[in-house]
């Protein structure tokens, strides 16, 4: 059917495809990098944003949404960069406003502790446990486990050559 | 010996199933507003009926009020709007005022016009930045604003009558017994 088109009608098709390819392109690109006068402005504005958490989808940050509320932030963050004020005052500035919640990375402190080092506690009580059982078990006689092989005679199959990666 | 090899699983398997029970039990749409107890950011902002007039911070000082974020655009507004309009009906001894949030005045209007107006007045944030001051990321958002100016409660999301009845009407009482020692 495709070759029965007339030619023009064709070569129609490929620019209105082309057209939407590079539609779709510029409106990717757009995200990604917003309209910045002033680029180091704006990677200031960048490095700050991937910090600061969306409330709105939150597990997204501020940098990677574009709902409503992430994009009012950023142009909050931008505005305080203009006016000269650190990462520090504004990250402080979120948080009185917003709660710790607000930071991808949570502060340490006494309410957060567990989440910081809870794992660290786990992986040492595992490797604990793990290392007692062992020790315990390296002083048991020989004949307090079971035989490693089966003790009735090896199979025909197994008496050939062995598979390779076979135990 | 063996018998703790039995229980001290036991007892860690039942403490984890209350971690997960609570968990399951939190909604993280809900995030503890810092602002509990503190100031209420100051505001100067103009009224939506007319908006020549302006409301700020210090002209409630005194009294005990109530904060709404609205916004005409904002689907749980609605589910939430009855429910206001007839707490102000009903007793209406303290004020409720609006925060019309990132709305057009014309259809806040309209809107009011349409499913009542409970509010002593609403007063119009246009960019959303007394907004970010309060810490609103999820419209409708309620807050109780004390006499002396501080926040002692925040809803976040629709006022439901049982949030009403249960934790903002008694919160109200309290607080209007509460006499002025410094309002700041």
């Amino acid at each position: 059917m495709w070759s029965t088109l007339p030619k023009l009608l064709r070569s129609l098709a490929f620019v209105a495809l082309g057209a939407l390819l590079a539609g779709a392109g510029t409106a990717s690109a757009k995200e990604a990098v917003p309209t910045a006068a002033d680029p180091v402005l704006e990677a200031k504005l960048w490095e700050i944003a991937v910090e600061l958490r969306c409330l709105v989808c939150q597990n997204q940050t501020i940098a990677d949404s574009n709902a409503d509320l992430a994009v009012d932030l950023r142009n909050q963050v931008r505005e305080m960069l203009r006016q000269g004020k650190s990462n520090r005052e504004i990250i402080d500035y979120m948080t009185a406003r917003y709660g710790d919640f607000v930071l991808y990375r949570p502060p340490v402190k006494g309410t957060t502790w567990l989440l910081w080092f809870g794992p660290a506690v786990f992986l040492l009580g595992g490797v604990t446990i793990l290392f007692l059982v062992l020790r315990r078990r390296s002083k048991l006689a020989a004949d307090a486990f079971e035989p490693d092989q089966p003790e009735t005679p090896e199979e025909p199959e197994q008496a050939g050559q062995p598979a390779p990666g076979a135990r | 010996m063996k018998r703790w090899q039995f229980i001290v699983p036991l007892v860690l398997f039942v403490v984890l199933l209350g971690f997960l029970g609570v968990g399951l039990n939190l909604n993280p749409r809900e995030v503890p507003s810092p602002l509990i107890g503190k100031p209420a950011p100051a505001f100067k902002l103009a009224r939506l009926d007319d908006p020549a007039q302006q409301i700020g911070r210090e002209d409630l000082l005194g009294k005990v009020w109530i904060l709404n974020v609205w916004a005409s655009w904002c689907v749980a507004c609605r589910e939430e709007h009855p429910i206001l309009v007839d707490y102000a009906k009903r007793t209406g001894s303290v004020p409720i005022y609006g925060l019309n949030y990132k709305d057009q005045r014309d259809d806040a209007l309209r809107w009011l016009a349409r499913f009542g107006d409970p509010y002593k007045a609403s007063i119009i944030d246009r960019d959303g930045k007394v907004g970010i001051d309060y810490g609103v990321y999820g419209v409708p958002e309620t807050f109780v604003i004390d006499k002396q100016g501080q926040i002692r409660f925040k809803q976040i999301g629709p006022v439901t009558p049982e949030v009403l009845r249960d934790k903002i009407e008694p919160l109200l009482k309290k607080l209007q017994t509460e006499n002025v020692v410094n309002p700041a």
